[in-house]
């Protein structure tokens, strides 16, 4: 049959089907397909905390949802535009998800009577009229992989496990998505089982023939690329990005790596990643706890190392007691903490923005340290380098936030030379003549680091407050006060060293948006829309948030109206109230859900419309 | 791998002659310890040996948690850290992981150690990290002023147990031997000769070697080791641990101790029945023999074992991750950071 070619700006597809299914390999493949291909994409998987749900449940079902565009984005979309559903129930959880009038793809092998059941129908969805407001394709993708492979020698559980690659095949006829991609990366993981990588990719091949030749397909799309800056691009997750960042950083900084961790979702992948570094010099120890995972790398900071930790909202809440001690003891640290909901334990693969306030007043006793938080996945590479530069130059430990949006969804990085990256080294102190462990440089405050080895600098340092310049144990009360107040001057000085906010838009007038963190996107998304409408309105989106940049009050003082959008109950928002004594509005959205481009809008144009 | 700025710190040698006099580890401060506190003697015989193992003063390191015990490094000049409660252990693993070429020392008690800091005593003996490990046991919580601590017996009257400890006493030996721990000992603060004997053991043993001392405090529990550590009672309460030699006590040397099956028993030598062929022989190689002797703490009828239970080879956690570096960086070839950035599914916009 003609089949009809249509041009589309952007468009969200969602693969979903049982936790076993191969979701979360199809998602990664289309995603990086068209990356490749020159489009923007973000993606986010969402698959259950259950490690293996019951076959077919409700509860069971893994998705992987990619937003590509011929734009830029920062959001893996807020409607689906087209759901691959394997199975009832992956059809019946995500349903609501689906735009109006979008494209279902349905596997009906999936839909037998133990599918029905297990999915809550009564009666199968694809034979009452419960999807009239769809498109729906129909077909049987177990009976099309086996077609695709009879004669081959392989058992039926290896040709059905397939049906995930097959319908990665009707996708890139769909979109008209180039095969060799996808071929190249089977050929590697199936490198040792030829057997395997031959079937394969020839269900690969059958999926976009099906879609190509059959009449269930009437129209294929067409996504022009976003012509993004030339050069080399890749999907990385905001772990994996932490990870590297953390390595590259420490190669910038000449120093070697170690970190002292404990498993903990969403935060674990960091953990894994850099365990796997060992050609790259990366140390680490999987602690027996949260405690001993800090402590470790306090020891290593003191012998010399770029040290790190890595966890989440629990796993920091336990880590408290030993970040007062590398504030007190003025050593350097990178804390990455990947934000999750809570309180206690929460909902751990859930996004928040919860712990801003943990990290910028947790502690017992006056204990300030700089936080600076990530904006998109790729960012995490570029905020681990800088939270690492601070904690070199000024001798400090510095709590990072990332979330679980951040940590597992992806969104395209563009791979940067390791020499165009500013060096970060520092200088170990090693003149015993001038030596004193407390005393500071004069611009940044930083104390020396002075690590052992280095003869004639022997000195002990702790936990109980130190003697201004020589470090030596005192409980002079105007020494400790003197000392709250250097600790104190030394972050606020940080803000001297980090670039002013900036704001888009209007310089000043009525509507100011301040987002931070994993919000970007969709703060963004929605900015953009708005004044593509011609709205009047303006965008700051902070990074450094302890110390703020220096210009924020400034800033602030130009608006007369002040918005927040935060994945909590208004951290930031009260931050700024407090220190600015002036009011600001707040989006506050505590689902354990990324923010949406959507909501974002809607409450900027009803205040938008408020203020007319 | 690249060289770092550590490794220049690493290969810097030490110049002049080593510091070879116990007055060289001296740290400029006064000790603030009661008068009589056990923990003088303890640094005394640190610092005697420090000055003997031909080590540059530069490469020691002294870490302790919170507590009398854990004031120690700030009397010893060499670089020192007093940390949190209950986490100098995995503090100093970070340390020798990181740098294993410094001599790290953990100064620790029974509570910072055992009862805050349990957790990380038994995975740091566990790991085989190669760390010192003095745990001055004086079986009470003193810098919080008398509480019973994870030592302290059953019955024993404290400010928080004025009517008598409910809780049984940990048995550190047996605690250290159950997490793995390749090297352990028990001494005594009255004893300096043993105490300096255990420390340079200790010092020159590859992997965890802790080493228990009874610690006398003064003032919330004086004498609660006399039994053990007097002249006049020590030699029928205590028996000595010499590898290869069988186990005698008492203040004529004329009890020993047999085994009965795998129960110790005390035996006379002098009624005829038994002489010293039939006694147990000590073994600091042998496992299942040490645990036999750390549980000999705490019966009533045994004498209480002084010494080192065992002594046994194993590779250490930090040569583990110098070797998994070096053999990786080997295996796997060269060092692409670049590589690395890139990933695996990288693609090009022109």
């Amino acid at each position: 049959m003609e089949k009809k070619v249509e041009k589309l700006d952007r468009v969200t597809i969602r693969f979903a089907g049982d936790s076993g299914d191969g979701m979360q390999l199809s998602g990664t493949q289309f995603s990086n397909t068209s990356g490749t291909m020159g489009n923007d994409v973000n993606t986010f998987p969402d698959y259950p905390s259950e490690i293996r749900a019951p076959e077919g449940t409700l509860y069971g079902v893994s998705a992987y949802q990619i937003q590509f565009s011929s734009t830029r984005i920062h959001t893996y979309g807020d409607r689906i535009d087209v759901l691959v559903a394997m199975n009832a129930s992956s059809l019946k959880v995500n349903l609501s998800k689906v735009r109006k009038g979008g494209l279902i793809i349905v596997n009906n092998a999936g839909f037998g009577k133990k599918n029905l059941e297990l999915a809550k129908y009564d009666v199968s969805p694809l034979e009452d009229d419960s999807l009239k407001d769809y498109k729906v394709i129909s077909l049987d993708m177990i009976n099309e992989v086996r077609a695709a492979l009879t004669g081959l020698d392989l058992s039926v559980k290896n040709i059905d496990r397939s049906k995930n690659i097959f319908a990665l095949g009707l996708t890139y006829w769909l979109f008209d998505r180039q095969l060799d991609s996808t071929e190249k990366w089977l050929q590697i993981k199936f490198g040792k089982k030829p057997a395997l990588f031959e079937s394969n990719k020839k269900v690969l091949k059958a999926g976009y023939e099906y879609a190509k030749n059959s009449d269930l397909f009437p129209i294929q799309y067409k996504i022009q690329d976003a012509k993004l800056e030339t050069g080399t691009y890749r999907n990385i997750t905001g772990n994996e990005a932490c990870a590297i960042g953390l390595t590259v950083a420490a190669k910038k900084a000449k120093l070697p790596l170690f970190l002292g961790s404990y498993p903990i979702t969403p935060a674990t992948e960091i953990l894994h990643w850099l365990s796997g570094y060992k050609k790259f010099g990366v140390k680490h120890l999987q602690a027996e706890d949260e405690i001993a995972g800090i402590s470790s790398a306090i020891g290593a900071s003191f012998a010399g190392y770029l040290a790190a930790t890595t966890t989440s909202g629990p796993g920091l809440s336990l880590k408290v007691e030993a970040i007062g001690l590398a504030v007190i003891m003025e050593l350097p640290l990178v804390i990455i903490d990947v934000q999750r909901g809570g309180p206690s334990t929460g909902l751990p693969t859930k996004p928040e923005q919860s712990d801003l306030l943990m990290a910028m007043y947790g502690r017992h006793g006056e204990a300030p340290l700089p936080i600076v938080a990530a904006r998109s996945a790729a960012d995490c590479f570029e905020q681990t380098i800088e939270a690492t530069r601070i904690a070199l130059k000024y001798m400090t430990p510095v709590i990072l936030l990332s979330d679980g949006y951040l940590a597992q969804g992806t969104s395209p990085f563009k791979v940067p030379k390791i020499d165009d990256l500013p060096d970060i080294s520092v200088k170990f102190w090693t003149d015993p003549e001038t030596f004193q462990p407390y005393n500071r440089d004069p611009v940044t405050l930083a104390r020396p680091w002075a690590v052992p080895g280095t003869q004639g600098l022997e000195h002990r340092i702790g936990g109980l407050e130190k003697e201004d310049i020589t470090g030596l144990v005192t409980q002079d009360p105007m020494n400790h006060e003197k000392m709250v107040d250097l600790r104190a001057k030394k972050i606020e000085g940080i803000a001297n060293d980090i670039p002013p906010a900036e704001v888009l838009g209007e310089q000043e007038g009525d509507l100011l948006v301040i987002g931070w963190g994993g919000t970007y996107g969709a703060i963004t998304d929605a900015y953009n829309q708005l004044r593509s409408e011609g709205k009047k309105l303006s965008y700051c989106h902070l990074v450094h948030l302890n110390p703020l940049p220096a210009n924020i009050g400034e800033i602030l003082s130009k608006f007369k109206r002040i918005l927040i959008p935060e994945l909590n109950s208004g951290h930031l928002k009260l931050i700024l109230q407090s220190k600015f004594m002036r009011p600001i509005l707040g989006l506050n959205k505590v689902q354990g859900l990324p923010l949406k481009a959507d909501e974002v809008e809607d409450k900027l144009n009803e205040l938008l419309k408020e203020g007319k | 791998m690249t060289t770092t700025l550590i490794d220049n710190i690493i290969q810097q040698p030490h110049e002049g002659p080593l510091a070879t006099s116990p007055k060289d580890y001296k740290a400029p401060i006064d000790v603030r310890w009661c008068a009589g506190c056990g923990g003088f003697s303890i640094l005394a015989q640190t610092q005697r040996i420090l000055a003997t193992l031909g080590i540059p003063k530069e490469k020691f390191v002294f870490i302790s948690g919170i507590g009398c015990s854990s004031r120690f490094p700030y009397y010893v000049d060499v670089f020192g850290m007093h940390t949190l409660h209950g986490r100098a252990l995995p503090i100093a693993s970070g340390v020798k992981i990181a740098r294993p070429d410094l001599s790290v020392w953990v100064a620790t008690g029974d509570g910072d150690g055992l009862s805050i800091g349990g957790n990380h005593f038994i995975h740091a003996a566990r790991r085989n990290v190669d760390l010192q490990v003095l745990l001055f046991n004086n079986a009470v919580y003193s810098l919080t002023k008398g509480q019973y601590s994870p030592t302290s017996l059953e019955g024993q009257i404290t400010k928080s147990s004025p009517l008598g400890v409910l809780d049984d006493p940990f048995n550190p030996a047996a605690l250290a031997l159950g997490a793995g721990a390749t090297f352990v000992a028990r001494a005594y603060d009255r004893d300096a000769k043993t105490m300096q004997f255990m420390f340079e053991r200790a010092a020159k043993h590859k992997g965890f070697a802790f080493v228990e001392v009874y610690t006398n405090c003064v003032i919330f529990n004086d004498g609660a080791f006399d039994e053990y550590t007097m002249k006049d009672s020590r030699p029928e309460h205590t028996v000595e641990l010499i590898h290869g030699q069988p186990l005698v006590f008492g203040a004529n040397q004329d009890k020993g101790i047999k085994l009965d099956g795998f129960t110790p028993t005390v035996v006379s030598l002098t009624d005829g029945k038994y002489s010293k062929d039939d006694l147990l022989v000590h073994n600091e190689k042998d496992s299942t023999l040490a645990f036999i002797l750390a549980n000999m703490t705490y019966k009533p009828n045994l004498p209480r074992p002084m010494g080192v239970f065992q002594a046994v080879d194993r590779p250490s956690y930090n040569d583990k991750v110098v070797w998994q570096l070096d053999h990786y960086s080997k295996v796997k070839g060269a060092y692409d950071l670049e590589e690395l950035l890139k990933g695996e599914d990288s693609w090009e916009i022109k």
